[in-house]
């Protein structure tokens, strides 16, 4: 190749990296009156996860924002330094890596994924930070004892799950056809359907499985249909959690009761649904509701916030997983005005937090119990008329 | 190795040794270690995949699918089966050879687009049954709990041991490619690249060497993943699906195929990029990706180690078919 | 029989009573029991009676699922054996061009609010485009490139049409209303959407259009002999480049088609393409490489493989199926169904 091409690649290149060296997030070497205090975020903005570390990382963001319009953390400047870990479990290991020794923060939210939340408890334990993931497995924050600085503020799938149960039996249901996908959500939710399913006296009639591209879910709900349940439960997300619902209504099964996911919980998804959505239920957290909730409802205030917030400012409605954010985010910020940047005093501020009221839920933590939620922080939900309606 | 290797592998030793130091005494790359240990699990698997596709000519979509293979036998026989480490490691390489000496009988008697399908085909299946079998692999949620390696009752878990160890492995890996590629298997394996038919017609077991080398490139692979496992702790199934298999490939193109030492420039250039220089252009990583392999292929078909020197190893380049079509 | 009425096996057009006659016909005995006795060992006999109608139905509903997919299956193959008919050269972007026709079509449908007799029409058009762009600017720079490298650009390209999507339409599933609405209706107890009926009626179309255009047309009749002998076909006079270029819009074209009309019922984002055009392929070799009568029924095929894989053995290995058949015939019979060994031995590789 001709020297001046190559060169013209090399020099290409080099200023394709400067460029991507000089924006990326300054660490703590700017001068300011007060220490700024430091939050370390990792998110999955983009990657297989992004509909969730998006609506994260807007919702991170946007509190950051106003909480320095308000004077900052007991008046020093918060900052936020967010990476995104593409939903690659060694992205996030690296990324937390550099959070902690380039940046030295006292404390970081997220992963954003049960996977990548998984990938990096050994990091928090080892070097001795605290972490708040924004992520739902239990194996998160279990054992306890190796669970030491870690946290979550998602709950569990246990928890909805537990819901969905409590609710089915109330109704008389005892025969349960379920349908995952095979994606960490989807397995994750089906180990709880197994797993719960004698606790609360529901036989599994007919368990299938798909994977998240399947274009066509009639043969998972055939075969579902000749077992005979009383209800159907489908745990997925993405187009199959849209597709089990056209395809329940179109095959003629809408007289067998059909339950989603709190994945279901977004107005796109209702609105990519259509009618045949009308009657399905699923347990939600209550931020994705607010407007149903009692006035004296505790959670009530915070959710109706932050949702306007949100909706005003990026001038769409809220996801429920921003709460998770907004949830860690706050927790990390309660803990700083009340400590300091101390990772270790942080850790011990967030492990006796007891009555915090987050979107989420009311958390208590405690050291047996770094998750903080139970099933009572969700709410029954029924689609009515094109929207949401507090089942009865 | 030729007297232009044998510098340029002591300069490597050199760097290896030094950059720990280097970089620790600074906060802003203090890190930087942390990510070399990845460049060299991944320079491992590269290393394999140079070798069959620079030197035998052969092109395999499936290496994400071995190294899963070595992965998932380390992380499920020292989760559920309690095996020592470095058992599960061999046990693995095993594996994998013999998953790679069954599928490339047929497969390389292929060429071409068939083989290269036939290798995504095997890759996809492959990462359909690390998702399917959750008994065993955990499927989509991931293994969890997966000991650290330990080497006599010590447990390595700090990165500057890994570094050491992986790097470590990497050199070794590639003296003994440096020596293939010098023994009459690899000479073999040129005139098969060059020629297939001549070479067979001067009586060279293509179809025999042709697999040697995809087992080698499975087993190299295998090892990656197992200290890959070890290292994270924690596997998903989706670090092992058809775009992994597709950035190993662009790492070997973006360095140069043509070059040992291309494999590892190019995995170093391309990991460091992706976490650390152009993250925050994380949105369009999809984009750059294929942008940077179609320019690779269009224009700089030899890679960037053909900018740094004139020497190639083998006479046929591929950015050129044996003769141009016939004009029109 | 004394089998209640089933509402969900028969609703609509079956009336009960004859829904209970079907039961006594099927009521032939369940595997394991034996008549004389009545002790079974298998089914319980009413069980199996009511199950049996069922069956039924499954089977239908699995057949009719699997034969739409199969559509899409088959126009994909289409696709990838006009490029190689013409060029020898896979192209691993096919799938792609699928993504793209619903996506476009959703953007012209949906944002832009043309009909979707004007809609489907357009995005078709501008995937057709986008193969045209493809093979001007991307490929015939690669003329002298090994078949590595035509390989590694199609990939690429495929992964830049897909980073290109996720930043036009971001990663959400997006639909299309359906071709004719109407509720599903019902034959033998298995639900068939109207628009199931619209995929196959314009794969059959396309179908019949392709094979007017290579046997009757001048343009089709060039390219058939492009592919016999490109060399030959050069000496006649036939403009090898533009049939290169026209088997490249041609394909786009009919991805598109597939893409705009799967998209009612099962939606679109910006990655269905790959795995879609991986089976695409597995129905093309399948088919033997090149042969559009061997396209067609390996598609069909591979659709109703899968979906009675799904419905009668294993849901979550359902993807495999294709690829599983692909590497068979990779291996055993590279030529495929219809195709002969020495032509494929050939071939350029």
């Amino acid at each position: 190749m001709k020297p001046w091409k190559q060169r013209l690649i090399l020099w290409g290149m080099a200023v394709l990296l400067a460029v991507g060296w000089l924006w990326m997030p300054a660490g703590a070497d700017s001068a300011r009156a007060e220490e700024p205090y430091k939050v370390g975020a990792v998110f999955s903005v983009t990657g297989g996860a992004s509909f969730l570390g998006e609506p994260e990382k807007k919702t991170a963001e946007m509190i950051v924002e106003e909480i320095n319009k308000n004077g900052g953390v007991d008046g020093h400047p918060l900052e936020l330094i967010l990476y995104d870990d593409e939903t690659e479990p060694s992205k996030a290991n690296l990324h937390v890596k550099r959070l902690i020794k380039r940046d030295k923060v006292p404390v970081i939210i997220g992963p954003t994924t049960s996977g990548n939340s998984l990938a990096v408890v050994s990091i928090a334990e080892q070097s001795k930070v605290p972490l708040i993931s924004c992520a739902a497995s239990y194996k998160i924050v279990t054992p306890v004892e190796e669970r030491h600085w870690v946290f979550k503020v998602a709950g569990s799938d246990s928890h909805v799950v537990g819901r969905l149960y409590e609710y089915m039996k109330a109704k008389g249901i005892s025969k349960v056809g379920i349908m995952t996908s095979s994606t960490g959500f989807g397995a994750s939710g089906r180990e709880e359907l197994q797993r719960l399913a004698p606790e609360y006296s529901m036989e599994l009639v007919a368990d299938e499985t798909y994977g998240p591209k399947e274009t066509d879910l009639t043969a998972q709900l055939t075969r579902i249909r000749e077992a005979k349940p009383d209800a159907i439960v489908n745990w997925s997300v993405g187009p199959t959690q849209i597709l089990a619902v056209k395809n329940w209504r179109d095959l003629g099964m809408g007289d067998i009761p059909l339950f989603q996911s709190h994945g279901f919980g977004s107005r796109k998804n209702l609105e990519l649904a259509g009618e045949a959505a009308e009657g399905v239920m699923l347990a939600l957290a209550k931020v994705n509701v607010g407007p149903l909730l009692a006035d004296d409802d505790p959670q009530k205030k915070v959710i109706m916030e932050y949702t306007g917030a949100y909706e005003e400012r990026y001038k769409e409605p809220i996801s429920s997983f921003g709460g998770h954010a907004w949830d860690s985010l706050h927790l990390a910020v309660a803990a700083l005005d009340a400590v300091g940047p101390d990772p270790a005093k942080i850790r011990d501020f967030l492990e006796n937090t007891k009555g915090f009221v987050g979107q989420h839920g009311v958390f208590n933590f405690s050291a047996e119990d770094h998750n903080g939620l139970s099933k009572d922080d969700l709410a029954m939900v029924v689609v009515k008329d094109g929207d949401w309606a507090l089942a009865e | 190795m030729s007297p232009a290797d044998r510098r340029l592998f002591f300069l490597a030793v050199l760097f290896l040794a030094v950059f720990p130091q280097a970089v620790s005494s600074f906060d802003a790359v203090s890190h930087y270690v942390d990510i070399m240990v990845f460049v060299g699990i991944y320079s491992l698997v590269t290393l394999g995949l140079c070798m069959l596709m620079g030197y035998a000519g052969q092109i395999s979509l499936a290496q994400a699918a071995f190294f899963g293979v070595g992965a998932y036998s380390s992380g499920i026989l020292t989760v559920h089966l309690g095996w020592n480490p470095w058992a599960a490691m061999v046990a693995g390489a095993v594996v994998a050879a013999l998953l790679a000496w069954a599928v490339g009988i047929p497969a390389l008697r292929l060429k071409g687009h068939y083989l290269a399908m036939a290798t995504l085909g095997f890759g996809v299946i492959v990462h359909i049954v690390f998702k399917e079998e959750g008994e065993w692999t955990g499927g989509p949620s991931g293994l969890v709990g997966i000991p650290p390696l330990t080497a006599g009752g010590w447990e390595l878990y700090r990165e500057i041991h890994w570094y050491y160890l992986v790097w470590g492995t990497v050199l070794v890996a590639l003296l003994f490619c440096f020596h293939v590629i010098r023994s009459r298997v690899g000479r073999a394996l040129m005139a098969i690249h060059e020629e297939e038919k001549a070479a067979e017609a001067m009586g060279v077991p293509t179809a025999r060497y042709k697999v040697q080398v995809f087992v080698l490139s499975g087993v190299f692979a295998a090892v990656a993943g197992s200290f890959y496992c070890h290292y994270v702790g924690f596997l998903d199934p989706n670090s092992f699906d058809l775009m992994w298999s597709i950035r190993f490939v662009l790492m070997v193109m973006v360095g140069g195929m043509q070059s040992l030492w291309g494999a590892l420039l190019g995995t170093a250039l391309l990991i460091f990029a992706g976490n650390e220089w152009l993250h925050v252009f994380a949105e369009y990583e999809i984009l750059i990706y294929g942008a940077i392999l179609l320019g690779v292929v269009l224009f700089l078909p030899s890679g960037l180690v053909s900018l740094f020197s004139t020497h190639r190893f083998s006479r046929k380049s591929p950015g050129r078919a044996r003769e141009p079509a016939p004009e029109e | 029989m004394g089998a209640r009425c089933r509402r969900d096996a028969l609703p609509g057009l079956v009336p009960c009573a004859a829904a209970r006659a079907l039961g006594n016909v099927h009521g032939a005995l369940p595997l394991g029991t034996s008549r004389a006795s009545g002790v079974f060992t298998g089914v319980p006999p009413e069980e199996a009676r009511r199950g049996g109608l069922k069956l039924e139905a499954a089977f239908l509903q699995y057949t009719f699922s699997g034969l739409t997919i199969g559509a899409i299956y088959a126009l994909v193959a289409l696709g990838y054996n006009i490029i190689y008919n013409v060029t020898e050269v896979i192209n691993f972007a096919q799938g792609e061009f699928v993504m793209l026709g619903g996506l476009f079509a959703v953007f012209f449908a949906g944002s832009l609010g043309f009909p979707l007799w004007l809609g489907f029409p357009a995005a078709v058009a501008v995937v057709a485009l986008v193969g045209l762009a493809m093979e001007r600017f991307v490929l015939r720079n690669a003329r002298n490139a090994t078949v590595l490298s035509f390989i590694i650009i199609t990939i690429a390209f495929s992964i830049l049409l897909k980073g290109t999507a996720m930043f036009a339409w971001g990663k959400d599933p997006y639909t299309l209303p359906a071709f004719t609405s109407g509720k599903p209706f019902f034959v033998g107890g298995a639900a068939i959407q109207p628009q199931a009926l619209w995929v196959l009626g314009i794969g059959g179309l396309v179908v019949a259009g392709l094979s007017l255009f290579f046997h009757r047309s001048m343009y089709g009749k060039a390219m058939l002999a492009c592919a016999d002998n490109p060399a030959a076909a050069r000496m006649m006079g036939i403009p090898v480049k533009r049939m290169v270029l026209l088997s490249f819009v041609l394909s786009a074209a009919i991805g598109a088609v597939a893409g705009g009309v799967i998209t009612p019922i099962s939606l679109m984002e910006y990655d269905r393409g790959a795995l879609l055009g991986l089976k695409g392929f597995g129905a093309a070799v399948l088919g033997g490489l090149g042969q559009f009568p061997g396209a067609l029924v390996a598609g069909l095929f591979l659709g109703l493989t899968e979906s009675f894989c799904a419905g009668y053995l294993s849901s979550g290995y359902k993807d495999a199926v294709a690829l599983i058949l692909l590497l068979m015939a990779l291996f055993f019979k590279p030529e495929g169904l219809f195709g002969s060994r020495e032509a494929a031995s050939l071939k350029r590789f």
